[in-house]
């Protein structure tokens, strides 16, 4: 559904998007994470035909950005919601789903349906015919996704959609993305939330101007491995210590009663490594095993590439 | 290019001006002064002296009169393409409607229309009230209805659309720079300089406001609507908009 082959956006001097290939497969959400100044935003805004780009290629449903027919097609096929909302503020919740309507040639009892069934998913219905400035963020953002979704796109490119809600509104939104995903629309989600992504994204890309891994929410946790084992003892001493110490464990650490190392069969090491403990005259109470977290993978391959 | 769609995004901002007091008001202020005071004034010198306005000089005061409808039709589009576009600027509302499938012309060409149109009503609403109050005061020293007349046709009906037009693309072009609605207003205002020099020029006599006058007016403001219409199209352009509007 959406194919990019070494996109690159430069902003004079400043490489934003750097040789960015990836592909979202139809019906798939797809959770683009990045840190700030990453090249999220300016990657949605090359794929929605909004900038042009410096190199690279790349296709939406078979459309190719960056000449003008192509551009047309695709941006009637697809959904923004981008990460300022842009709502007119002085135009009611209605007007504003409605003018969208009209843009996307929607029939008046289409556009009516529609308005009205996403402003009851998302419980807004009773407040239709308020103003939007007069809405709270949550309730913009949600207005804003609703008219992303007016005329029934294929594709819906979200920027950043539960920044600024609080947890409950980011639920409602996160469930709705979820309903969507059920009706198999394609998904493009700018997220810095890496539960949420781990959470609704059945692929994740993790971008720094370069695009560092992308893969499954599992592969990317196993791409790292590392496991981790914290055991925890009535109290930690020398002798337990220098006794684990033998054992060659990788990364050995030890805070306060609790002794934790690295494994990469926890089956086979764990034994050998509590045993060594008990030996010790050590008292062990847990033996907890730690896969490293979505976070984890994060963490490290921004700093890697910092 | 469709001009439906134009329409559409004209419609909206009709919509949103009748909640704007402000806008409202820019639109009808104007025109009700243009077409109430001129005659009151008449009306009042009238009285009090009997003299200014003796039947030989009274045409050409009424032709200066007249070209302050230029004066108010090239002011009033200042107000509301720049809020209408610094408007969008401030709400971010601009990048939606860039991802949907109108063309920037047809954004442009709605946004245009929004100031175009309103600013034709009130003047030409204007226009039939002077009208007939000149016509009140001043048959009694003329002895015949000055107006309607060819050359204020044609200053209504040739000049003043381009004098329009001239000041929305002009809107345009400083809201597309300016951040907040005051600055495109200050920087706006310096639209009207050439028209009130040339008010001036014909006051002392140097241009006249004839229908040959008026006509070669209209034909340097078209010139200018041109150049003006190709500098607004390259600001208006969605990359443009998106990454060095500020
Ligand atoms: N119009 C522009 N002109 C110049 N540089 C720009 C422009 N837009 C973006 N950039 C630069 O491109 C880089 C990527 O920005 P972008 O907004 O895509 O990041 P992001 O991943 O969306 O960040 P965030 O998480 O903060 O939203 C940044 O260094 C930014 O300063
Ligand atoms: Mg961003």
């Amino acid at each position: 559904m959406i194919d990019t082959d070494n996109l690159t956006k430069k902003f004079g001097d400043l490489t934003a998007v750097d040789n960015l290939t990836l592909h979202v497969n139809d019906g798939e959400v797809f959770g683009f994470l990045g840190p700030n100044g990453a090249g999220k935003t300016t990657t949605i805004r090359m794929l929605c035909c909004l900038i042009s780009k410096t190199s690279g290629s790349a296709t939406i449903g078979g459309y190719e950005i960056g000449n003008k027919e192509g551009s047309l097609k695709i941006r009637k096929m697809i959904g923004l919601v981008p990460d300022n909302v842009g709502l007119s503020e002085h135009l009611t919740a209605y007007d504003n789903l409605d003018f969208y309507g009209k843009i996307y040639d929607c029939s008046e009892s289409q556009r009516k349906e529609n308005i009205k069934r996403f402003l009851e998913m998302l419980g807004l219905w009773e407040k239709r015919n308020d103003l939007a400035g007069t809405f709270s963020k949550g309730m913009k953002q949600k207005l804003a996704i609703a008219r992303a979704l007016i005329h029934d796109p294929q594709i819906l490119f979200l920027d950043e959609p539960t920044a600024n809600l609080d947890p409950e509104s980011a639920k409602t939104v996160r469930e709705f993305i979820l309903e969507l995903k059920k009706q198999k629309k394609t998904i493009f989600l700018n997220t810095h939330n890496l539960d949420e992504a781990q959470r609704i994204c059945d692929k994740i890309g993790i971008l720094n101007t370069k695009l560092r891994v992308t893969g499954t929410p599992q592969d990317l946790e196993e791409a790292v491995k590392g496991k981790k084992t914290i055991v925890s003892l009535e109290q930690v001493n020398e002798k337990i210590l220098s006794a684990l110490k033998k054992l060659s464990l990788k990364n050995l650490t030890s805070e306060g009663n609790k002794i934790t190392f690295d494994v990469s069969d926890p089956d086979k090491e764990n034994w050998g490594a509590v045993e060594a403990m008990v030996l010790a005259g050590g008292h062990v109470n847990t033996v907890n095993v730690v896969g490293s977290s979505l976070e984890d993978v994060y963490l490290k391959l921004v700093r890697e590439s910092a | 290019m469709r001009l439906s769609k134009a329409w559409l995004v004209a419609s909206r901002d009709f919509k949103i001006f009748r909640r704007q007091k402000n806008i409202l008001y820019s639109i009808i202020v104007f025109p009700v002064i243009t077409s109430v005071l001129f005659p009151a004034i008449l009306e009042f010198t009238q009285q009090r002296s009997g003299g200014l306005s003796a039947p030989g000089v009274l045409p050409n005061l009424l032709n200066s009169f007249s070209f302050f409808f230029i004066i108010g039709a090239a002011y009033i589009p200042l107000g509301i393409a720049s809020y209408s576009i610094v408007g969008e600027k401030i709400e971010k509302s601009l990048e939606p409607l860039l991802a949907t499938p109108l063309t920037d012309g047809e954004i442009l060409l709605g946004k245009a229309l929004s100031a175009v149109l309103p600013t034709l009503v009130a003047m030409y609403a204007a226009s039939i009230v002077f009208m007939v109050g000149i016509d009140a005061t001043t048959v009694g020293k003329l002895g015949y209805n000055y107006f309607p007349n060819s050359t204020f046709g044609v200053l209504l009906l040739i000049l003043l659309p381009v004098a329009v037009v001239m000041s929305v693309l002009y809107s345009v072009i400083v809201s597309s720079r300016a951040n907040d609605v005051r600055s495109a207003n200050s920087y706006g205002i310096l639209i009207l300089f050439p028209l009130l020099a040339t008010y001036l020029l014909s006051e002392v006599g140097i241009i006249s406001l004839d229908i040959n006058g008026l006509l070669i007016i209209a034909g340097i403001l078209l010139a200018i609507d041109i150049a003006l219409y190709f500098v607004s199209k390259a600001a208006f352009q969605r990359e443009e908009i998106l990454t060095k509007w500020k």
